[in-house]
């Protein structure tokens, strides 16, 4: 029998985005946030190089020069209500935070001080600009905590290590949770009026990345499952500076403040791609300039398979005081000093610009036309708004999470006060329950390490950087393959107590659910966009690709794919150069 | 290369007390200890128990005794230690499975220093941020670094024999805002330091210094604020 808990609100997930709705709901109505993790663990303390906001602390800016970077760093498909929103409510939750306690670097003024990042201009493209708000490069760090702390002193609930199997819905409105407990291997239900869902992104799909090895994709695959629909999710991330072989994230702040990319020659080769900003042109170009610098045989190190970030004619004073922890990443993890020589670097999957569709109130959609699921939120990597388009721009996912957190933490409190708690459907856990004795009910020689790595190597090597019709049929195929050994795959551990193999292999279902519709999505879109690149495609085709993507997994296990129109506004699509 | 690893095992579910469990390995040098971690669950016993999630030194999941010291599974590389490999859970927090502590106690220290800004309620709120020199902020930069992984309490001798203690990181998190130059709340956590179980307790065995995986100066943050709690000067 699962233990029944009632609240008003419940958020699932505790990093940026679930912290910072927590403290907007807790102080309207009676919430709890469901988190798999302790909250302090989650992915936004790895975020490094900044948020950036229209501050104008520094030079000139303005919020509107921030929106068009955004919407022309996502190619054009971000939805241009939402991006204004986002860059005008940006310079408040910068101040917000500040006034919460976050200890943001300083102008020789005492104002919260400002630097470049990638795609962020002055003037619709004129030059670089100091938009970028940070804490030396551990920006990420400084907002999970100072969340993490205001959530401690206003006494905010929290479940931790409860992992979220299922959403319950009565009558197609949003009734609470299913959660597992990991310390007991009990279940819950959180019976509620209102959910958002905060989980994060699912980057572990990928073999190399950027993101913790607990990204796997939850939320957007309990909403896939219960046959609501997930949006761009063609559109992932790979971010030009993860270090060789790990992954591990080097902060674009490396560019920012005079790091320069070169080739196994030596050669800057950003000034060939990007004559105007060079490094620090967005990401998806410039991981696509280094996919093919190594390609075509220019690539750094014995295999000619990296590109080397050179930060040696940066002042020593700056990479030690500005960015500390990537520079001790690279001595730690690849003996290297970027004082002295060139860090070995690769494109690494980074961020997931689709998910759960959402209006700018952080409703889910149920669909492409609009209509909205009663009482269910979502906000931060695992919802698509869609801020990001095609691609996003660096430090706008810092932004995301706290501007539609904050929005979405409101809306919920308000539905929540103004709707009665809908009945909890008949046997609410009865699902779960059947599928965790499943997958501990008899043997297989099958395991989920092994699964899960073919995975991992199969979308890095076909439905990466670059993809094309051949490469990414092959992943499907070997997808729907790994999904028959998945089903007859069980869990060897019977342990009630912390059954850490129950719960990875429950999330390699995640993972396969959303690598099936990462390719699925990807392989329909036949133009090239943002971080979508197709090399039987190359072409951003306006006519027919102007459009976001629905999918959604019909009742046979088929997926169904349907159409939005971007929302414009006063950027017309043009050519991206920069 | 081989790697030989000793791991402390124990499942309240089946064993009465902890033990050695032997596994070896196949693994680069370079390799973090987390690898190898993951490759004893991966491939050889799937049971085994342990916390993780970023494997690179910032999300805190990970901290175990390593060969006598407290580290952080995911900043150890294998060419670094000394084979066979010894793990056990950090001590002091009471063992839940193999490597998982109860982190209640730790984090109940945390909360008991009131860690957030504490600013005079009765004051406008600036409608900008508040003005700080970089020097100000420079005053507190390394106790921001924390994770609040416990490495550093869970290798304090004190906090091993005194669970009411506070412990090391609790200090460091009050020392972040004791010495921010927003924060006017130095005098209660000042308060609360003060008691039996704050930061008098401290005897400079510099254990938490030599375990932060984050480089922090504990016990200096700590003596910093055992002399302002005397002077009340900040």
């Amino acid at each position: 029998m699962a233990q029944i808990h009632e609240y008003d609100a419940v958020i699932v997930g505790a990093g940026g985005a679930g912290l910072r709705a927590a403290l907007e709901a807790g102080r309207r109505v009676k919430t709890a946030v469901v988190s798999k993790l302790y909250p302090t663990r989650s992915h936004t303390g790895a975020a490094q190089g900044g948020m950036c906001a229209a501050l104008a602390n520094v030079e000139e800016d303005s919020w509107e020069w921030h929106a068009f970077d955004t919407v022309k760093g996502s190619d054009f498909l971000a939805d241009q209500d939402a991006v204004d929103i986002m860059c005008k409510e940006a310079v408040d939750s910068v101040l917000e935070l500040e006034r919460m306690g976050l200890p943001f670097n300083r102008t020789p003024e005492g104002r919260i001080d400002q630097r470049r990042f990638g795609g962020h201009t002055s003037n619709h493209g004129e030059a670089p600009v100091k938009r970028a708000c940070y804490a030396a490069d551990r920006t990420g760090h400084m907002i999970l905590q100072t969340l993490f702390q205001q959530c401690t002193k206003f006494g905010v609930e929290f479940y931790n290590e409860f992992f979220v199997l299922d959403l319950l819905m009565a009558d197609g409105v949003c009734s609470g949770i299913v959660a597992y407990e990991l310390a007991t291997g009990r279940l819950h239900i959180f019976h509620c009026k209102s959910v958002l869902f905060a989980t994060g992104g699912y980057g572990k799909m990928f073999k190399i990345t950027s993101n913790a090895h607990t990204l796997t994709g939850d939320g957007p695959g309990v909403v896939y499952r219960a046959g609501l629909p997930l949006e761009d999710m063609e559109f992932y991330q790979f971010h030009p500076t993860g270090l060789y072989r790990l992954g591990i994230l080097l902060s674009e702040a490396a560019r920012g403040e005079g790091g320069i990319l070169r080739n196994g020659e030596g050669e800057r080769f950003m000034e060939r791609y990007a004559p105007t900003i060079k490094d620090l042109a967005p990401r998806d170009m410039v991981s696509r300039a280094e996919f093919f610098e190594i390609k075509e045989g220019r690539g750094a190190g014995p295999d000619k398979d990296c590109i080397l970030l050179d930060l040696t004619e940066v002042d020593p004073e700056v990479i030690e005081k500005k960015l500390p922890d990537i520079t001790e990443f690279a001595r730690t993890y690849l003996d290297v000093d970027p004082v002295k020589e060139g860090v070995p670097i690769v494109p690494t999957a980074h961020y997931a610009m689709g998910g759960i569709p959402t209006n700018v109130q952080a409703e889910v959609l149920a669909d492409h036309t609009g209509a909205v699921v009663q009482g269910f939120y979502a906000a931060g990597e695992c919802a698509c708004v869609s801020v990001h388009g095609a691609n996003r721009l660096g430090t706008n996912s810092l932004l995301d999470i706290v501007v539609f957190g904050r929005r979405g933490g409101i809306a919920m409190a308000e539905y929540a006060s103004t709707h009665p708690l809908p009945p909890l459907p008949e046997g609410a856990e009865k699902a779960s329950e059947k599928w965790i004795a499943a997958l501990c009910d008899g043997g297989s020689e099958e395991s989920t390490a092994s699964i899960r790595a073919t995975l991992q190597d199969e979308m890095m090597d076909k439905a990466s950087v670059v993809r094309t019709e051949d490469s990414l049929s092959s992943v499907l195929s070997t997808i729907t393959e790994l999904r028959k050994r998945y089903e007859v795959c069980r869990v060897k551990d019977r342990s009630k107590i912390f059954n850490t193999e129950l719960v990875e292999h429950i999330e390699l279902g995640f993972l396969l659910d959303m690598a099936e519709a990462l390719v699925v999505a990807a392989r329909a879109r036949t133009e090239s966009r943002g971080g979508h690149y197709r090399e039987d495609h190359q072409m951003r085709e306006d006519d027919h690709w102007l459009k976001h993507s629905f999918i959604t997994r019909t009742a046979a296990g088929d997926t169904k794919l349907h159409h939005k129109d971007v929302t414009m506004g006063r950027y017309e699509p043009v050519e991206r150069k920069y | 290369m081989n790697v030989d690893l000793n791991l402390l095992r124990y499942n309240p579910e089946f064993d009465s007390r902890p033990h050695f469990e032997s596994y070896r390995v196949q693994a680069d040098p370079m390799e973090r200890l987390l690898d190898c971690l993951h490759k004893v669950k991966w491939e050889l016993d799937s049971s085994l128990a342990l916390r993780f999630s970023c494997a690179h030194g910032v999300c805190g999941s990970d901290a175990m005794v390593v060969n006598g010291v407290n580290v952080l599974a995911c900043k150890v590389l294998i060419k670094d230690l000394k084979q066979p490999i010894t793990v056990e859970p950090i001590r002091g927090l009471s063992v839940l499975k193999d490597f998982i502590v109860d982190m209640e106690p730790f984090f109940a220290g945390y909360k008991a220093v009131k860690p957030w800004l504490i600013v005079d309620e009765s004051e406008h709120e600036p409608a900008r941020e508040r003005i700080q020199s970089q020097e100000e902020r420079d005053r507190f930069e390394d106790t921001t670094k924390c994770i609040l992984c416990a490495a550093c309490t869970t290798a304090c001798p004190i906090f091993w024999s005194d669970e009411e203690y506070v412990g090391p990181a609790a200090i460091v998190n009050a020392h972040r805002f004791i010495f921010d130059s927003r924060d006017t709340g130095g005098d209660e956590r000042l308060e609360i330091l003060s008691q039996r179980d704050g930061a008098y307790k401290c005897r400079t065995a510099f254990n938490c210094t030599e375990a932060c995986p984050r480089g922090i100066k504990v016990t200096k943050a700590i003596q910093e604020v055992k002399r302002v709690a005397l002077y009340r000067s900040f």
